[in-house]
This record gives structure tokens, sequence and C-alpha cells, in this order.
């Protein structure tokens, strides 16, 4: 479980995030949605850590993150996985050698062991050999899906994603959407996306927080959200007439 | 301003220098890193320095031109000054442009692509594990190549001298070894080291850093080059200042 208290964080004088609190249960998909600017990504790397909030704490499994230092934190990192926007693939390894980065540094498996978790992540996000390819040579769902696998190397109890379907194609979307939610069950993860595809919040969104010029302004389940009367969440939500349309027959 | 840059620089060494994860992955980084700084750079340095040790004994013929003085001198001043000054100062500047350049470059853009974030998150100290092995491969390689360098000049500035008839291959044998000061070799040695660090720390702190796009990089990776040549400069003097 992850638990955030009272996060704020500004870049000089812009003040981003406002007194977010929030709490995050394993084996769920936990969504953060919200407009461009509205303080997502930023969220997300406060809680992580890339990001040191100037006020309030973040607490994974009751042990409190922030007052960390970097070797303290190491032990809870190597618990997280996490896939980023441009999926962050190291350019000069091969796929087999960013999924096995982790495990190089962290355990001491046999070779042909660590080949064989390669394979069997790769074998989880449908990208059987493509081992000795440069990141690239990927598609970009390609790339996406093995930064899933790279965060899935390690058995991760958190999982992080920043924006996962971003510059994909709708049927890759859903398909990385489907595998982020099968991971969560298989792993009991404590999940955290980050989002603004509606198709994304409508289908695995169990618990949907949405965030408005920096601040926590709603928060609910996809079903809460069909009849939520927040008009700046209508308005984030329903925006398109598609959306507009979807709600009327649905309601 | 300049103290929070060196600041900076120095926290971000305190983060290198810290223990590393798993030395073997280290140690695999850092033979990679020996091969890119050391054999990439053979090629240029082997030209350069000939080049140099050629024109310097032309010069020296040149200047020196009096029945007074032997013709052996030639190959002594070109000996003296290419060991204590332009073997190490030439040789770590066109290696601050060709090597510096690629490091700032290639961490700048790990760094706006994300990978460097990934890697923390992974619980990974990304500055350890980027910058070390450069550095210490820095501070073994770029003495080699200075050894390298300055063995090369000397062969070329005898090429240079015989084919223009400025000096014969005897009195430029004669003159390259004669009165040798073993000293020299030390201070051009301690000048490498310093070199060395400055070549890999100077770019990859300059890459670190970096915030932004492409055209951030491409301006880090610029800077990096002009700083790190003007540390060279002054280290230079330092060092000559204080050891001969």
């Amino acid at each position: 479980m992850i638990e955030i208290q009272d996060i704020h964080k500004s870049f000089g004088d812009k003040k981003v995030l406002t007194g977010i609190d929030a709490i995050f249960e394993p084996g769920k998909v936990s969504l953060i949605i919200g407009g461009s600017g509205s303080g997502k990504s930023t969220l997300l790397k406060c809680i992580v850590g890339l990001h040191k909030p100037e006020q309030g704490k973040v607490f994974f499994n009751k042990q409190e993150f922030t007052t960390m230092d970097f070797e303290e934190k190491v032990p809870i990192r190597k618990e997280i996985g996490m896939l980023f926007q441009n999926s962050a693939l190291f350019d000069s390894m091969t796929v087999e050698q960013n999924i096995i980065f982790t495990l190089d540094m962290f355990s001491d498996m046999s070779k042909s062991e660590k080949r064989d978790r390669a394979n069997f992540c790769l074998e989880r996000v449908n990208l059987l050999n493509t081992n000795k390819l440069f990141p690239s040579e990927l598609s970009g769902g390609m790339k996406k899906r093995v930064g899933i696998a790279r965060a899935i190397a390690m058995s991760p109890k958190y999982l992080f994603c920043d924006e996962p379907n971003s510059g994909l194609d709708p049927a890759t979307s859903i398909l990385i959407d489907e595998l982020v939610q099968e991971l969560t069950q298989e792993y009991q993860c404590t999940t955290v996306v980050v989002t603004h595809d509606m198709n994304s919040v409508m289908g695995i969104g169990e618990y949907i927080m949405f965030l408005y010029k920096g601040q926590k302004f709603w928060e609910g389940s996809n079903q809460d959200m069909l009849h939520s009367d927040v008009q700046e969440l209508n308005d984030f939500v329903f925006a398109s007439p598609l959306m507009k349309a979807a709600r009327d027959v649905i309601k | 301003m300049i103290f929070y840059y060196l600041g900076e620089y120095i926290l971000l060494l305190k983060k290198v220098f810290k223990r590393p994860e798993k030395w073997r992955v280290y140690w695999k980084e850092i033979m990679h890193e020996m091969s890119e700084i050391g054999v990439g750079s053979i090629g240029l340095i082997l030209i350069i320095s000939t080049f140099i040790g050629a024109v310097m004994t032309m010069q020296i013929a040149f200047q020196l031109d009096s029945d007074f003085i032997p013709r052996s001198v030639i190959g002594q001043i070109n000996r003296d000054s290419n060991i204590l000054e332009l073997g190490p100062t030439i040789s770590a500047l066109v290696l601050m442009g060709k090597v510096g350049s690629s490091i700032s470059s290639q961490i700048g853009s790990m760094r706006v692509t994300e990978q460097i974030d990934a890697l923390e998150i992974m619980g990974i100290n990304a500055a350890g594990y980027l910058i070390l092995p450069k550095l210490i491969a820095g501070v073994i390689m770029v003495p080699v190549l200075v050894i390298i360098a300055i063995v090369c000049a000397l062969v070329g500035g005898l090429f240079g001298g015989v084919l223009t008839g400025a000096v014969t291959t005897n009195e430029y044998v004669q003159g390259i070894q004669g009165n040798f000061n073993g000293f020299t070799v030390a201070v051009a040695m301690v000048k490498a080291f310093v070199y060395g660090f400055i070549i890999t720390s100077v770019p990859a702190y300059k890459g670190f850093h970096v915030r932004g796009g492409a055209l951030e990089v491409g301006q880090a990776g610029t800077r990096a080059v002009v700083i790190g040549c003007i540390t060279i400069l002054a280290c230079d003097y330092i060092i000559t200042a204080s050891m001969l």
C-alpha cells in the first residue's frame, strides 16, 4: 500500500501541487488523471522520489519514504517497477540486457537463470524472440512492452506507469491497459498510472484521482465518475462529443 | 555563481565515489570505457602528435640556425618540450574535444530521455554507474595516450628533420638521448593523470545536469569542452609552477 499525505511541490514561484492526500491499495489499478499541467507527472515523481516535496509524506507499506536517504531507499526501490512515458530504455543495451540489468545489479542469479527470467518477462508481454534487438529497432508499442517487461523483472510490489498509452494506436493502448491490469492482479502490486487516456480511465480505473490546478479535485471509481456532478471533472472527462454520447447512452 | 557550480560539481563527485552496487558490472563498464577512450583515440593522437613533432623539429632548426649551436640541440629541445608540454597538454585539449563532447552528450541525452531517472528508480546510484567507470578509464588511459603521443612526436620529429635536411638521424638521436632528466616524465604523467580526471569529470558533470531537450544537450557539450579546456590550461600552469 502507498499512502501520500499533504504533498506540496513548487518550482520557483509556481505552485504545482497543493496538499494532495491519497491511499493507493495493492491489487488495484489506481489512476491519476487531469489536464496538461495539472501536476500528474510531478505527483508521480514525488511518490517515487525523483522530486522531493517541500511538504508532506509518502509511505510505502507504512515506511516513510520521503525522509530516507539514498541507501535507505534502495530496498524499497528494488520493489518498484516503472514504465516511463517514452519508455526510457537504455539505448546502448539490447532488449534482453535492458530486462536483466537490475538482476545483474542486485541478484546473484546465474547467466542462464537471468536469460530464463528475461524470456519469461518477454513472453508475458508477447515479445518473444526480440532479445537481441536494440531499442532503436522497436516500434513505440514494442518499446512500451519492453518497458513493462523491464519493470516486472524483479517481481515488483509497486508498479508506476507514466502515460503508458501516449503515442500509441487505440488497439495497442488497450493491449497495454490489459497488460497493466493483468500484472497488477498477478503480482498483487500497488499500481499507479498517470494518464489522460479516457479509454484507460473507463477500462481499468478502479480508483481514480482527478487533479485540477495542482489540487485533488475528485476521487472515486470509473462508475462514480459517470454520475459525478463536478463540473471541472465532467469538462475534462467528457470533453469529446464521443464521450458525451457514450455517457448519455450509459446514463 | 562559480561557487554554486563548483559546489554542485563536488557534490556530484561525492555521489560518484560511493561504493558501487556490484563491482563486476562496474568492471565491465570500465573495460568498455577504456576501449572507447583509449583505443578509440589512438589514431587521432598518433596523427596529431607525429605532425606536431615534425613541425617542432623544423621550427627549432629554423630558430637555431647558427654555427655556434650543435644540431643535436634540436632533438633535445624537441624532446623536452614534447615531454613537458606538447605531449600532455595538446593531447589533453584534443581529447577534451573528442572524448569530452561525447561523454557530455551521452550522459545529457540519457538525462533528457529519462534513462537516468530510470536508473535511480531501480535503486542504482546513477552518478556512480555512469561516471565512475569513465573517470577510472580516463585516469588510466590518458597517461597511456600521452606516452604514445610523446613517442610519436619524437619519431615524427626525426622524420620531419631528416626529410627536410634540418638535422641528420645521428644528430637527432644524439640530441634526444643527451642530458635526459627523468623527472620531466614524472611531470608529464602527473599532468596526464589530472587531465584524465578533467576530461571525464567536467563533461560528465555538464551532461548529468542538463535540463531541457536536444538543443540543451548540444549546448552542454560545447560548454563542457570550453570549460574543460580552460581548466586543463589552468591546471597546466599550476602543475608546472609547483613541480618545476
